[in-house]
């Protein structure tokens, strides 16, 4: 019997699909709220319902179908050619070997700040990105573990799900944005037709709905950024697991987020949209433990912990 | 990668198919046949080891099973400037069969020992009569081979690597995804 020290973290699977779950109810939760505040004011919202969805869907939709370009362009980044960077491809070209899955595009972004990311809709379109302060940071081997970090991100679908999970808080976002314009422009909620006889009782309408989206808003928020911190803890395993070699990575890890304090927020402030995606969060992280909820990324200790417990694993 | 794998972030390691490389030998008589190519009777199999005791217990009972025996092989283990180590195992040239058995033991103790998802590829080393190199590289994860032939400078000969697609495609099983034909620069062996 051929023993296998490549066991799934059951713990780490149970908690993030019961994080999607909690998302699911949530958002099950918001439309019934929303179908009987406006059915019990016996009003229709199904306008400002209608565009929220619209909307939502379709910044949701664009963000993952062009999320490679966007990506590089916020980022500053240039695709490089095996010629270009022929070292950087080798790592890349072994890893995609020994994990059996198609090449994802290169590129470099010019800059000091210390991050890698990876995005993409699926494996054709995907892109690994380092800046050049990393290559310059780390040594081949940690760099490799850094690479096989994002390249397990491509491989888990990660743009995908989390673009598919923030929908929900787009959505609410909008929909308190919509209600509070509508009421501002004294629209209501009506849709013209026979069932807005009563424009007074829109108001009180709309605050709940604004009151609900907010709720839901925050809610969601919380959830995405548990469920964010996940990822990156099955993605730090994965990559780990298919290098042989988990404190390469932690090696790697100590010295971006040593570096990465070090670098004045005014810098970082550009790169915040895309910190979903960044290796490690391009802010300063601080020690307050609430901030930990809020974060994308788990803590350095939460990771190094569990790099050394795949350590030992693989030891035996 | 399944939906569920997906959902949950989790990758399953890929075990490697090693039968396949017992058409090896097939394969370098078309080849001699067809293009003149000669086995340099050196192979090498190119794993990624991992940090820990296990494997290089493993790794050390490898060698020792390749230097039993009274047609023992030159074993030698080198690393490359990737992290990758690479097994050399040198055959007299006419001796095919003897050096993919050695390969093959390689690639099963690896794989008994749990490590099968380590392995990376195995190259086997060919020349002609003008000094051409080339390699016959076989990928464990796709269970398929491809030919690489290095000239000076990182380039490589694609018209030549072409052509022993060609010849050999009836006898191996090649990849069709060109872009799977990843360069191995400075491999042993070649």
């Amino acid at each position: 019997m051929v023993r296998t020290r490549y066991a799934p973290d059951r713990g780490l699977q149970a908690r993030m699909g019961l994080t999607m779950f909690l998302l699911g109810v949530v958002f099950v939760a918001f439309v019934i709220a929303l179908v009987f505040i406006l059915a019990a004011f016996k009003l229709s919202g199904g306008a400002i319902i209608f565009f929220a969805v619209i909307f939502g869907g379709g910044m949701a939709f664009g963000s993952l179908f062009w999320s490679d370009k966007i990506a590089l362009r916020a980022a500053g980044a240039q695709e490089v050619t095996p010629q270009q960077a022929p070292q950087l491809h080798g790592i890349i070209d072994r890893l995609c070997a020994l994990a059996d899955m198609p090449k994802p595009r290169v590129a470099i972004a010019q800059g000091d700040m210390p991050n890698a990311f990876a995005t993409g809709r699926n494996s054709k379109n995907a892109v690994v990105c380092v800046t050049t302060g990393l290559l310059r940071r780390l040594d081949d081997k940690e760099l490799e573990g850094v690479l096989a970090h994002e390249m397990s991100h491509v491989a888990h679908k990660d743009v995908v799900v989390m673009t598919i999970a923030s929908f929900l808080g787009i959505m609410a976002a909008l929909l308190v944005r919509f209600a509070f314009y509508g009421e501002l422009f004294g629209g209501g909620g009506g849709r013209g037709g026979g069932n807005n006889n009563n424009n007074g009782g829109a108001l009180p309408v709309m605050l709940i709905v604004m009151a609900v989206g907010v709720v839901v808003y925050a809610v969601s928020f919380l959830l995405i950024r548990l469920l964010s911190r996940y990822r990156e803890l099955a993605a730090d395993r994965a990559g780990a697991l298919l290098t042989g070699q988990p404190s390469a990575l932690a090696s790697a890890l100590t010295k971006v987020s040593g570096a990465m304090s070090a670098i004045p927020t005014k810098d970082l402030r550009e790169a915040q949209a895309l910190n979903a995606f960044y290796f490690a969060p391009a802010f300063k992280s601080d020690t307050v433990s609430l901030s930990t909820m809020f974060s994308t990324h788990p803590s350095l200790e939460r990771r190094l912990r569990q790099l050394s417990e795949i350590s030992t694993q693989l030891g035996q | 990668m399944g939906f569920l794998d997906t959902l949950l972030g989790r990758t399953k390691p890929v075990q490697p198919n090693l039968d396949a490389l017992f058409s090896l030998p097939t394969a370098a008589i078309t080849l001699q046949a067809a293009m003149g190519f000669t086995p340099t009777g050196t192979g090498s199999v190119c794993f990624r080891a991992t940090e820990g005791r296990a494997f290089h217990d493993i790794e050390a009972e490898v060698r020792e099973l390749l230097s039993m025996g009274a047609d023992a092989p030159q074993v030698e283990v080198t690393g490359d400037s990737y992290g990758f180590t690479w097994l050399v195992c040198k055959h007299s040239s006419d001796d095919m069969a003897s050096l993919v058995t050695d390969l093959h033991a390689v690639n099963t103790s690896l794989a008994d020992g749990g490590f099968g998802p380590q392995l990376l590829c195995t190259l086997v080393g060919f020349t002609d009569a003008s000094g051409r190199k080339l390699g016959i590289v076989y990928l464990y994860k796709r269970g398929t081979f491809y030919p690489f032939a290095p000239q000076s400078g990182e380039h490589r000969d694609n018209a030549l690597e072409l052509e022993v697609r060609g010849n050999v495609g009836a006898d191996l099983k090649t990849e069709t995804d060109l872009s799977r034909w990843f360069p191995v620069w400075g491999a042993p062996g070649l």
